[in-house]
C-alpha cells in the first residue's frame, strides 16, 4: 500500500459570526482602565457577549453614562457604538434627548449607584416614569470608586468601610423604586452570576420600554472586605435567585420545551421569549404588589434577590406616546421641518 | 405700591389746554385675575385699529389672583413705543392701590375711577371722570358671576368715548378678541356700549387728550416677542424642544405647542418634533444636548434661575462641541429676584457660563421681527459651530404686545454646519472628531446611528485629543482648547453685524442692546431737539463682538453704554473685549428697577454726565 502522502488542504475556519455577519471582535471596546477584579469588567463581557448573540448593529447602539468608574466603562466594550460620557447623574436627561432625535438607536445607559441613587436621584425617577426605551444598567457596588470608597446610598446599614466606619443609613432599593415609578423591566443580577446577567441582558435588548437593571458589582479595591455587604464573599452567600432566567429570540426557533406548571413564559414585543422557572415560590413577574413585597422580605432576611422582578412588555414607551414621524427627527429635511410660506402668511393674519 | 419711578411734576397739560393727539399714556389699574387682560387688549387693539402706533405693557405680580396689576398703553404719532413714565390717562379700577396710583400722576392727568373710590377727593389738580361701575354692569349682566369678568369692558367703552376712539374700532376689537365665544362677545360688547353711552350721556370732555384716526399702522401686526420666536423656532426647522416652566419664558414653548400641532404635523398624523417638559431645568439642557448630539435641531427656553442651573451641563456642550439654542428671557435677579419684571441682567453670567475658561455666542433681539429672524440664526450658528447659543430676550419683549410688520418668510436655508454622511465616510475611510481639518476651528461630526463602522467617536466631557479619545496629555488639552479659542473667534465674523444709526461723524456714540433700543431711538430725539446734541448710536446684535463694535468705540470721544442691569454687563464685556486705552471713553448708563427702560430717565442722565 502506498504511503504517499497526500497534500491535505489547510482549512481555515471561517470565523463565528452572529445572524448579521459580525465577529465577537466587532463588539469589543478600548482596554480597561478600571481594577484588576472589577466587577464592572465582568458586566461590559456581558454586554459584549448579549450584544453578540443578539445580533445587534452596533452603529445602532447609543452608550451613555454619567461619571464614575461604571460611567467610564462604555469605553471599554462597543467601539463601534456611539457613545456620550455625559455628566454626573444627569445621563437619563441625555439618554431621553438622544431617543427623541433618534427613535431607532438602541439606547444602553451605565451608570453608578452614586450616578444613579444620589447626584442622580431626580433624573432616575423621571427616566423610570416616563418609561424610555433604554437600557439602564446600575454598576452598584455601594460606595464611590473614583473618589477611594465612600459610602454610597445603596450602601447597607451597618455595612463598614475598609477604616470599619459603619454606615448607619439604610440602603435605596434601585428596583423597588424603579417598579413604582414606571419601569417596565426591572431585575437585579450579579457581576459574578454570568449566566444570569448575560440571559437578562438578551432578555433587555428584546424590550421595548424602559429596563433597570441593578448589577451587584464588586469594588475589589475599596469594597471588597469583611463587613461588605457588596463583596464577593458576600454575594456568594447571600444571592438568592428568585427564578432560573431563560430567553429565547425572536429569530430563533423555539424547540425547547418547558412545564408550565414550574415556568412562567413572558412573551417580549418581539415576539422574543422570557422563561422564568421557579425554584422555590411561585412567582407572577407581571404584578408589582408581589414584586415590591418580595423584595422587602428579602431586605430583612438580608439576602440579595436577584432575577426578573417585574415585567410588562405591553406598555407603551414615552417615545410611542409622542407620536412622532418614522423617520429620526434627526435627518428630516428642510421640506418637512420648515412650514410654507402659506403657513406663515396665516400666521401673520392672525396677527393683523 | 407706585408703579411710575420718578415722576416730573410739569410734562402732563393743564386744564383747557389744548389738544394733544395721539401722543399719551394711559395706565389702567386693575387686579390680578379680573379678566382685565382682555379689556385691555381691546383698548389696545381699537387705538392701533385708528392707525395710531401703539405698545402695551403689563405690569404684573408674581400672582394668580388677587394682587395689584398695571397695564399700561402708549399711542404715539411718531412711533415711540418705549415706555413712557408720565402717565396722561389713569383708569383706576382697584381699590387698593387707586390712591397711591392717583398721588403719582402728574398735574393736569385724567383719572378715570370707579365712583365709590372717592378718588376726586384725594387731588384736585386732576381732571376725574367717576364711573358708576356696578350699577352699569348691572344692567348689562344677569349672571353674578360673569359681572366680575366685564365689569372690566366697561372702562374700555368709557374711554373710547372720552378719547374719540370710533367705536366700530371697539367693537371690531371685540369680535377678535372673542372671535370663538359668540356669547362672551355679545357680553362684553354690550358692556362697552354700555360705558359709552354712560360717557356720552353723563361725562363731558375736560382733559386734552384725544385719539384721530392716521395711517400708520397699516399692514401691521401685533405680537408679543415669546410668540415671535416660537413662530422663528418652527420655521428655522427645530424638532426637539424640552423646557421647564418659568416666568417669563413658558409662554414661548406653549405658544409653539400649538404652533407645531397647527403647522409640523404630517398628513399621517405624525410630528415631525417633540416637546417634552423635562423635570427640571437641569434636565431639560440635558435632554437638548442628549438631542442635538444624536443631530436634533433642539432648544430650550428659560430665565436666569433656569441659566444658573444649566451652568453645568452649558460646559459638557461647550467643550465636547454639541449644538444647543438656549432662550433666554430675563427677568430680575439675583435669585428668585423680581421673577415678573424685566432687566437685561443675564449677559455676564452666560457669557461664560460654566467652570473653566468657557463662552458662548449671545444674540440680542430688539423686535418682535428679531425674535423671529434671530430664531434661524441662533439655530445655524449653533449647529455651524457646534456650541450652545444664547437668546437673550427679556420679560418686556418676550411678554408684552409690540406693533410690527409682518415677518419676512425666511430667505437662507437651513444651516446644518458639519455632519458627515456614510458616503462621505466611505470616501474618507475615517474621521478625527475635533480636528481643526479647515482652519476654522470647526471639526466635522457624525451622528449615533450612521451606518458606517468608522462613523462612531467617544462625546466625552473629559479631557480628549483630536479623536475624542481620553487624553491627560499637556499638550492634547492646550491644542484644543486653542482651537475652541479659534472657533470662537471665526464666529466674529457670522454673528448678526449691529446696525447704526446716525452719520457716523458725532463725537458722542450711544450703544445699546436688547429693548433698550425703543428708550435710546427716542432720547436721541430729544438730544437733538431739546439739546442740540447730535449722538451716533450702535446697537449691538451679538456676543463675540464684531469688528464694527470696535470701530465705533475707537471713533467716538465717548460712547455711552446703556443697559437694564446695576453693574454695566454690557461695558464690561466690551472693556474684556477692546483695547485698554479705549475702555475709558466707555460711560454706563444703567437702569435696574424692573421696569422697561424710558427716555426720559436716559436723556436727563446722560446730559447731566455731559455735564450740562
Amino acid at each position: 500500500m502506498g504511503t504517499t502522502p497526500t497534500k491535505t488542504p489547510t482549512i481555515v475556519p471561517a470565523p463565528k459570526t452572529n445572524r448579521i455577519g459580525l465577529q465577537v471582535i466587532d463588539y469589543r471596546g478600548g482596554k480597561t482602565t478600571l481594577c484588576a477584579g472589577c466587577g464592572h469588567n465582568s458586566i461590559s463581557e456581558r454586554i459584549i457577549d448579549a450584544m453578540y448573540e443578539m445580533g445587534v448593529q452596533p452603529e445602532r447602539v447609543a452608550k451613555l453614562s454619567g461619571i464614575g468608574c461604571s460611567s467610564k466603562s462604555p469605553a471599554y466594550f462597543m467601539n463601534r457604538a456611539h457613545s456620550f460620557n455625559s455628566v454626573h447623574g444627569r445621563m437619563p436627561s441625555v439618554a431621553t434627548g438622544a431617543m427623541l432625535a433618534n427613535k431607532n438607536l438602541i439606547a444602553l445607559g451605565v451608570t453608578g449607584d452614586g450616578d444613579t441613587v444620589s447626584i442622580g436621584a431626580g433624573q432616575f425617577i423621571h427616566l423610570m416614569r416616563r418609561n424610555l426605551p433604554i437600557i439602564y444598567v446600575i454598576e452598584d457596588n455601594g460606595c464611590y470608586g473614583l473618589t477611594k470608597g465612600q459610602f454610597s446610598a445603596t450602601a447597607d446599614l451597618g455595612s463598614t468601610l475598609k477604616s470599619g466606619v459603619v454606615n448607619d443609613l439604610p440602603p435605596v432599593d434601585t428596583c423597588a423604586m424603579a417598579i413604582q415609578l414606571g419601569a417596565t423591566f426591572v431585575g437585579r443580577s450579579f457581576s459574578g452570576d454570568k449566566r444570569q446577567l448575560h440571559t437578562m441582558l438578551k432578555a433587555a435588548i428584546a424590550h421595548r420600554g424602559t429596563v433597570m437593571l441593578d448589577v451587584v458589582s464588586p469594588c475589589v479595591t475599596f469594597n471588597d472586605h469583611e463587613g461588605s455587604t457588596k463583596s464577593y464573599k458576600y454575594m456568594q452567600a447571600h444571592e438568592e435567585p428568585l427564578h432560573e432566567v431563560s430567553f429565547v429570540p425572536s429569530f430563533e426557533e423555539i424547540n425547547v420545551d418547558y412545564d408550565p406548571g414550574t415556568t412562567i413564559e413572558v412573551t417580549m414585543h418581539d415576539g422574543s421569549s422570557l422563561r422564568l422557572k421557579k425554584l422555590e415560590q411561585e412567582y407572577d413577574p407581571t404584578d408589582k404588589i408581589e414584586a415590591v413585597k418580595r423584595l422587602m422580605e428579602s431586605h430583612v432576611k438580608g439576602d440579595v434577590l436577584t432575577g426578573v422582578f417585574y415585567i410588562n412588555a405591553k406598555a407603551p414607551s414615552f417615545i410611542d406616546m409622542l407620536n412622532v414621524a418614522d423617520e429620526p427627527l434627526a435627518t428630516l429635511p428642510e421640506s418637512v421641518t420648515r412650514p410654507s410660506r402659506e403657513a406663515l402668511a396665516k400666521c401673520m393674519k392672525e396677527l393683523e | 405700591m407706585a408703579t411710575t419711578d420718578i415722576v416730573s411734576q410739569e410734562t402732563s397739560g393743564e386744564v383747557g389746554q389744548k389738544r394733544v393727539v395721539n401722543d399719551m399714556s394711559i395706565q389702567v389699574a386693575t387686579v390680578n385675575g379680573s379678566g382685565s387682560q382682555s379689556s385691555n387688549t381691546v383698548l389696545l387693539r381699537s387705538i392701533f385699529q385708528m392707525g395710531v402706533p401703539i405698545s402695551g405693557k403689563n405690569l404684573f405680580p408674581s400672582n394668580i389672583a388677587g394682587l395689584p396689576t398695571w397695564y399700561t398703553i402708549r399711542a404715539n404719532k411718531d412711533g415711540y413705543i418705549a415706555r413712557k413714565k408720565e402717565i396722561d390717562l389713569l383708569i383706576a379700577m382697584n381699590a387698593e392701590t387707586a390712591q397711591d396710583d392717583v398721588k403719582t400722576l402728574a398735574a393736569g392727568a385724567a383719572v378715570l375711577y370707579d365712583e365709590p373710590l372717592a378718588l376726586d377727593k384725594v387731588r384736585d389738580d386732576l381732571i376725574y371722570y367717576g364711573v358708576p361701575y356696578d350699577k352699569l354692569v348691572m344692567a348689562v349682566c344677569s349672571e353674578a358671576k360673569l359681572r366680575k369678568l366685564i365689569k372690566n369692558m366697561i372702562y374700555v367703552g368709557v374711554a373710547a368715548e372720552l378719547l374719540e376712539i370710533d367705536f366700530a374700532e371697539v367693537e371690531k376689537a371685540i369680535r377678535k378678541q372673542f372671535a370663538a365665544k359668540v356669547k362672551a362677545a355679545t357680553l362684553n360688547l354690550a358692556a362697552a356700549k354700555a360705558g359709552h353711552d354712560y360717557a356720552v350721556a353723563n361725562l363731558k370732555k375736560r382733559d386734552p387728550f384725544y385719539i384721530q384716526r392716521m395711517d400708520k399702522t397699516a399692514g401691521k401686526i401685533i405680537v408679543d416677542g415669546n410668540s415671535a420666536a416660537a413662530m422663528g423656532c418652527m420655521f428655522a426647522g427645530c424638532t426637539v424642544v424640552t423646557w421647564y416652566p418659568i416666568t417669563p419664558s413658558s409662554s414661548l414653548v406653549e405658544t409653539m405647542i400649538e404652533y407645531m400641532k397647527e403647522y409640523r404635523v404630517g398628513r399621517d398624523g405624525k410630528a415631525t418634533f417633540a416637546i417634552v417638559q423635562a423635570e427640571d431645568e437641569l434636565a431639560a439642557i440635558g435632554m437638548v444636548i442628549g438631542a442635538a448630539w444624536a443631530g436634533a435641531r433642539s432648544m430650550t427656553a428659560t430665565a436666569g434661575p433656569g441659566i444658573s442651573l444649566m451652568a453645568e451641563f452649558t460646559g459638557l456642550a461647550y467643550y465636547v462641541e454639541i449644538p444647543a439654542v438656549i432662550w433666554d428671557i430675563q427677568r430680575v435677579g439675583p435669585s428668585t429676584g423680581l421673577p415678573t419684571r424685566t432687566s437685561q441682567g443675564d449677559l455676564l453670567s452666560t457669557a461664560f457660563l460654566s467652570h473653566g475658561d468657557s463662552k458662548h455666542i449671545l444674540l440680542f433681539p430688539s423686535s418682535v421681527s428679531e425674535c423671529f429672524t434671530m430664531a434661524q440664526d441662533a439655530f445655524d450658528l449653533a449647529e455651524r459651530f457646534q456650541t450652545p447659543v444664547f437668546v437673550m430676550s427679556d420679560l418686556d419683549l418676550g411678554m408684552n404686545n409690540w406693533m410690527s410688520d409682518p415677518f419676512p418668510y425666511p430667505d437662507k436655508p437651513i444651516d446644518r454646519g458639519k455632519v458627515l454622511s456614510k458616503a462621505d465616510l466611505e470616501k474618507a475611510g475615517g474621521f478625527a472628531r475635533y480636528k481643526d481639518v479647515d482652519g476654522d476651528g470647526v471639526g466635522y461630526r457624525t451622528l449615533p446611528g450612521t451606518d458606517h463602522p468608522a462613523a462612531s467617536y467617544f462625546a466625552r466631557g473629559s479631557g480628549h485629543n483630536e479623536k475624542g479619545q481620553y487624553s491627560e496629555r499637556p499638550d492634547d488639552f492646550e491644542r484644543n482648547m486653542e482651537r475652541l479659542n479659534k472657533k470662537f473667534e471665526t464666529a466674529r465674523s457670522f454673528v448678526p453685524r449691529p446696525e447704526l444709526a446716525g452719520n457716523g461723524k458725532s463725537k458722542i456714540g450711544i450703544l445699546a442692546y436688547g429693548t433698550t433700543h425703543w428708550a435710546i431711538t427716542e432720547s436721541r430725539d430729544q438730544l437733538s431737539e431739546e439739546h442740540k446734541l447730535e449722538t451716533d448710536y450702535l446697537r449691538v446684535r451679538s456676543y463675540p463682538f464684531t469688528r464694527e463694535i470696535h470701530d465705533f468705540i475707537e471713533s467716538h470721544d465717548r460712547v455711552y453704554v446703556v443697559e437694564q442691569n446695576r453693574d454695566g454687563q454690557m461695558a464690561s464685556l466690551l472693556k474684556l473685549d477692546m483695547k485698554p486705552e479705549l475702555t475709558p471713553r466707555l460711560r454706563s448708563i444703567c437702569h435696574i428697577h424692573g421696569l422697561p427702560i424710558d427716555a426720559r430717565s436716559v436723556t436727563d442722565e446722560l446730559m447731566m454726565m455731559e455735564g450740562k
